[in-house]
């Protein structure tokens, strides 16, 4: 137990009641470790925003959404009226689900910009490892919550959607349709499906939710944040003031407090633009086809996920059984890498040759259906083990050899291309695109040890570049 | 870490605990996961259709509702029933032979996957991942299809397609053919579906 602080009887009540107060709870402590004593950089940019953005967002969504409960009901039956009842007859509700379903798009474009300023200055790396993978399950739960939540308006791209993504985990060989019926609950989607999901959306995967972002919090906290220079402002070399404070920081509140309000209001400005003007954005954040009631026996002519789907889509109906012989191609080419070009111990290399031999039987025996489901989620999991595929000298994309920023460069164009013909009919063309997009992607991480270490980088500064305006 | 010796005794104790309690834990979880499975209402909403089918005409389509599913009978012209002689070689499984017991009752195992080949029956489920597929019976090039099409369904999902006889073509993402449900005659314009003779 910490000492017991006496305080001047002269002191104000105030003072008296945060010494009361301090003494059984470490309020102060707490707010100096994490506001006015954490240091954060003093050369963060215009990235640097979409952190304190996303936890914003959290917030708008879990406030609109206690209102929203309120008011929804989940019965198959009453689902879709009830979100009709909401927009039209509950005073100022038009306003508040538009603001959940806004705010859903919004979090997903915050939190991609926010994975992208994690990649592009490797704050991912050492010793951030932690602050990464939280971050990702972060992404993953994020999904989960979106996908559930899309099902509750009982609309036809509710259900059409719930549907497919719940007949993917059919595809496991052996226990996939009883794994499909589990989470259905219903030989269909139904009405069981709904109110499962409906507790879902709104109790377990919220609380994951809050207790992985303190986890992302605590972990940031400790080890301090990264920077565009990706120079460490609080190693045993940098540069401290008298009182062991990094000369390259400045305390979190009032310094990026203040900042982050610039955010905030730029962001809040889109927000309510979008929420005012467009809050269905041309069928991209709201589709059309949700606005009709859900029917089980007649599927949408065009049937596409949300938009903050359709990378991850695109790749798994890149996934046709031609598209196996190049994805077989690709393992044993990997193997036959690992095998001739490598110094690893002949035993080993018996177990890669081995590995990719029985994984190409298992590629050419089970339905190119499940491999597709492989891919989506092996292209969420795969973000996971980033920090230990980079092998780049240094961790900024400024320091990076100049190439490096051609490879991000195509990455993002390649994910939107993605994104893009995930929300287009299925064609031809679109799918042999896609299929390139495919490998792009996995191969962009994947051979990231290999190309990571190509190329020279440039000196890194000993101190972050800073100009006071 | 502490320089006292491990009380042995204690710690074997606290093994077995741990795992009498862990035991418990997942005992536990059955009762919970269990409830993730379909209600006994669900399981008993599963009762057999009964269709009339004498209003149909050569080259439509009816569809009911049978377990929560669509389920389509397709009153096929002669020039439908002559095409599954041209999509023989485009198609996946022409026999339909994979996953007999799933998808083909024997009663369809022949070219028109039906028992009268005129009249067809199948669940309308792709067997990709659960769209509806859509009709397609216009013959002839039109998007998403190929130019020599012979009608029968597209899956506006991921593209897949099937014949009129609910066989799906090669390269698709759907691995099997629709399903034909099981379903009997009760007369010659009454359809029983769900149920058959064998049951």
């Amino acid at each position: 137990m910490a000492e017991f602080k006496e305080i001047s009887p002269d002191a104000s009540a105030g003072e008296k009641l945060l010494n009361w107060v301090d003494n059984r709870f470490p309020a102060s402590k707490l707010y100096k470790e994490h506001l006015s004593e954490y240091y954060a950089p003093k050369n963060f940019n215009f990235w640097y925003f979409f952190g304190s953005l996303a936890l914003l967002v959290l917030v708008i969504q879990i406030v609109t959404g206690i209102f929203l409960v309120m008011h929804y009901k989940p019965d198959a039956n009453l689902a879709f009226g009830s979100v009709e009842y909401i927009m039209r007859d509950v005073p100022w509700g038009w306003l508040i689900r538009y603001m959940h379903s806004t705010g859903a798009s919004a979090f997903f474009i915050v939190v991609y910009m926010h994975m992208y300023r994690g990649l592009i200055y490797g704050s991912y790396r050492k010793p951030r490892e932690l602050v990464w993978v939280f971050g990702c399950a972060i992404f993953l739960a994020l999904m989960a919550e979106a996908f559930m939540g899309y099902l509750l308006p009982w609309g036809q791209m509710s259900y059409w959607g719930a549907q497919v993504i719940v007949n993917l985990f059919a595809a496991v060989p052996f226990v996939g349709p009883d794994l499909a019926l589990l989470i259905r609950g219903d030989y269909v989607v139904g009405d069981a499906t709904l109110n499962r999901f409906f507790s879902f959306h709104v109790i377990a995967v919220p609380l994951v939710l809050l207790g992985l972002v303190v986890a992302h919090i605590i972990a940031l906290h400790e080890v301090g944040s990264n920077n565009p220079d990706g120079v460490e402002i609080k190693g045993p070399n940098a540069p401290k003031d008298a009182n062991g404070h990094p000369l390259d920081g400045v305390p979190f509140h009032p310094y990026y407090t203040v900042h982050d309000i610039l955010g905030v209001s730029g962001f809040l400005l889109v927000f309510s633009a979008v929420i005012f003007f467009a809050p269905e954005f041309g069928g991209y954040f709201l589709e059309y086809n949700n606005f009709i009631p859900a029917d089980p026996l007649k599927t949408p002519l065009h049937i596409a996920p949300v938009w903050y789907f359709t990378p991850f889509y695109s790749m798994l109906r890149a996934i046709t059984s031609e598209m196996m012989y190049v994805l077989i191609a690709c393992v044993l080419a990997g193997a036959y890498f690992g095998a001739a070009r490598t110094n690893l111990p002949k035993v080993v290399k018996a177990g890669v040759v081995g590995a990719a031999v029985f994984v190409s039987l298992l590629m050419l025996s089970i339905d190119a259906k499940f491999w597709g489901v492989v891919v989506m989620g092996g292209a969420v999991v795969i973000l996971f083990f980033l920090p230990w595929l980079d092998n780049c000298a240094v961790k900024s994309i400024r320091y990076r050899p100049d190439w490096h920023k051609y490879m991000y460069g195509v990455f993002v164009v390649n994910f939107i291309v993605l994104a893009y013909l995930g929300v287009q009919p299925p064609s031809a063309i679109g799918e042999r695109v896609s299929q390139l997009g495919t490998l792009f992607y996995f191969g962009f991480f994947l051979l990231m040890p290999i190309w990571s270490r190509i190329g020279a980088t440039k000196p890194v500064p000993d101190r972050v570049t800073f100009t006071p305006h | 870490m502490s320089d006292t010796p491990v009380d042995t005794n204690k710690r074997t104790w606290l093994i077995a605990s741990t795992c009498a309690g862990a035991v418990g834990g997942v005992a536990v979880a059955v009762p919970f996961v269990s409830t993730f499975q379909p209600s006994e209402k669900a399981k008993a909403a599963g009762a057999a259709v009964e269709v009339d089918i004498s209003a149909l005409k050569p080259g439509e389509k009816m569809t009911v509702e049978w377990r929560g599913k669509p389920v389509w009978i397709v009153k096929r012209t002669p020039e439908q029933i002559e095409s599954l002689n041209k999509t023989e070689s485009q198609l996946a499984d022409p026999k339909s032979e994979r996953k007999q017991d799933e998808f083909t009752p024997v009663y369809a195992r022949n070219q028109a996957r039906s028992i009268k080949p005129e009249i067809f029956v199948a669940v309308g489920i792709c067997t990709h991942l659960g769209c509806s597929p859509s009709d397609k019976f216009q013959t002839g090039a039109q998007p998403s299809l190929p130019d020599d099409w012979n009608g029968g369904f597209l899956c506006p999902c991921h593209g897949s397609t099937f014949d009129i006889a609910g066989r799906v073509f090669k390269n698709k993402p759907a691995p099997d053919n629709l399903q034909v449900p099981p379903h009997m005659y009760l007369s010659d314009t009454k359809l029983l579906i769900g149920e058959d003779k064998k049951a």
